[in-house]
């Protein structure tokens, strides 16, 4: 039998006081996002099918380009927020640092990959 | 005492014995299309890093993003991510003080439903 009284366990557990930020930065994103998609959507949708030659002159013009790069960056950046979320309240342990800094890590790489496209199609 | 009940106690969120319902539900759904959206979103990442390496690569994966199946994963990624913000949206009103009695939400969470599905419809009929 452990001599530990309910304080004593309590202490040091409470919250990791990181969560207002992590709050308001996915405030911030979906109210961005909320422009940013419906945009995305409709630029994107509308020459999705096309051939190449329609393809890359479309990214040419600044206005979809932008969309574009706005709405990868933001998205996965609130995506890297979200799935932190989802991991923490069902992964537990070791496996959680894991998927977490894996799924991060994913993230950038994707929205990485997605602007630098981007930006050599349009240049 | 602090030697009662020690660590044993039920979590929330209760999933296995909590009944059904609109704001559990809606709540729920918006974690999923939000997390699902990741396949679409990397199928695009690839559209993208394609079409900037060349018209072979562009073929390849434009032709699996335009696939049956990539249209399948698209127009239910459309209906997701219409949903997820609609969800967003009533997250935004809530961290407002909006929308926070039962009754209010559970409409919310219907009107997240129906409004989702006619803005997918508008979508695919629009593009």
């Amino acid at each position: 039998m452990a001599f530990l009284t309910d304080r004593k366990r309590a202490t040091g557990m409470g919250s990791a006081k990181t969560g207002t930020g992590h709050h308001w930065q996915m405030m911030v994103t979906s109210v961005a996002l909320l422009i940013l998609a419906p945009l995305f959507i409709f630029t994107f949708g509308s020459i999705l099918g096309a051939s190449y030659q329609e393809v890359i002159v479309y990214y040419q013009r600044p206005f979809p380009a932008v969309v574009a790069i706005l709405f990868l960056l933001v998205g996965f950046f609130h995506y890297r927020l979200g799935v932190q979320t989802l991991i923490e309240d069902y992964v537990h342990g070791f496996a959680r640092k894991a998927a977490i800094i894996g799924m991060i890590c994913l993230s950038y790489a994707a929205a990485a990959f997605a602007i630098f496209a981007i930006i050599r199609i349009a240049l | 005492m602090a030697d009662v009940n020690r660590g044993n106690r039920p979590l929330s969120p209760h999933l296995t014995i909590y009944r059904p319902q609109w704001t559990s539900m809606s709540s729920i759904l918006v974690r999923i299309t939000g997390n699902a959206l990741i396949v679409a979103a990397l199928m695009i990442v690839w559209w993208f890093v394609a079409a900037a390496s060349g018209p072979a690569a562009f073929a390849t994966a434009n032709g699996f993003v335009t696939s049956w199946f990539g249209d399948l994963v698209m127009t239910l990624s459309v209906l997701g991510l219409w949903y997820h913000l609609l969800g967003g949206l009533r997250h935004l009103a809530w961290d407002s003080g909006r929308l926070l009695d039962v009754d209010k939400s559970e409409m919310a969470a219907q009107m997240m439903v129906v409004l989702s599905v006619l803005l997918t419809v508008f979508t695919v009929i629009v593009l």
